[in-house]
């Protein structure tokens, strides 16, 4: 990854405490899991931000290599990688979600 | 496209004791679901855990021979408390 990729991510994920890296955007989601993730961050009601990575094919291969995570939806909070649909799905269903954007958004 | 076997050999390539658990969601060969269970989740968040798993599916999912795979987890004590409760 050239050191420009590397900064303009690093910027992307300092700053939006809430950022998730998906296929379209949240009013037109291109994919089953990127829509799952921002349904539930609308459910939760918080300011979240998006970067669609089919606009930007750099972005798209190079957020897999600096997350070391092979899939789309990606989604950091607070500057932390969280996961992908599967585990916001888990943390949702568990409470943890909701307790980590709350203390998020309050710092 | 893989078959479901496959999947699961490769994840037990890299991770012999576990439980694999494969189901094909669309007959595709390429929207798969996984279950996991092993003791080398012990210790790991989820994103290591799920880590661990992409890993050993790296060259199928790099070459989007897996297009989609949903992920779960478990050590082998969260397997069976999640088990009791079904």
């Amino acid at each position: 990854m050239t050191p420009e990729l590397k900064e303009r991510l690093d910027n992307l994920i300092q700053q939006n405490k809430i950022l998730v890296f998906m296929k379209g955007n949240k009013l037109m989601p291109q994919c089953g899991f990127s829509n799952n993730v921002v349904q539930i961050l609308n459910t939760l009601g918080v300011p979240f931000e998006t970067v669609d990575v089919l606009a930007d094919y750099e972005i798209r291969q190079g957020i897999k290599e600096y997350s070391n995570w092979p899939t789309i939806p990606q989604v950091y909070v607070n500057g932390q990688f969280v996961g992908g649909s599967d585990i916001l799905i888990e943390m949702y269903q568990s409470g943890e979600l909701q307790q980590m954007v709350e203390v998020a958004l309050a710092s | 496209m893989i078959s479901p076997q496959q999947v699961e050999e490769m994840i037990k390539v890299a991770m012999p004791d576990a439980q694999v658990q494969v189901q094909d969601l669309t007959g595709g060969g390429d929207h798969y679901q996984v279950v996991v269970v092993s003791s080398q989740f012990e210790g790991k968040g989820r994103v290591q855990q799920h880590q661990l798993v992409y890993s050993s599916l790296n060259q199928a999912m790099s070459s989007e021979a897996i297009h989609a795979l949903a992920l779960k987890t478990y050590t082998p004590q969260a397997w069976q408390a999640a088990s009791q409760v079904v």
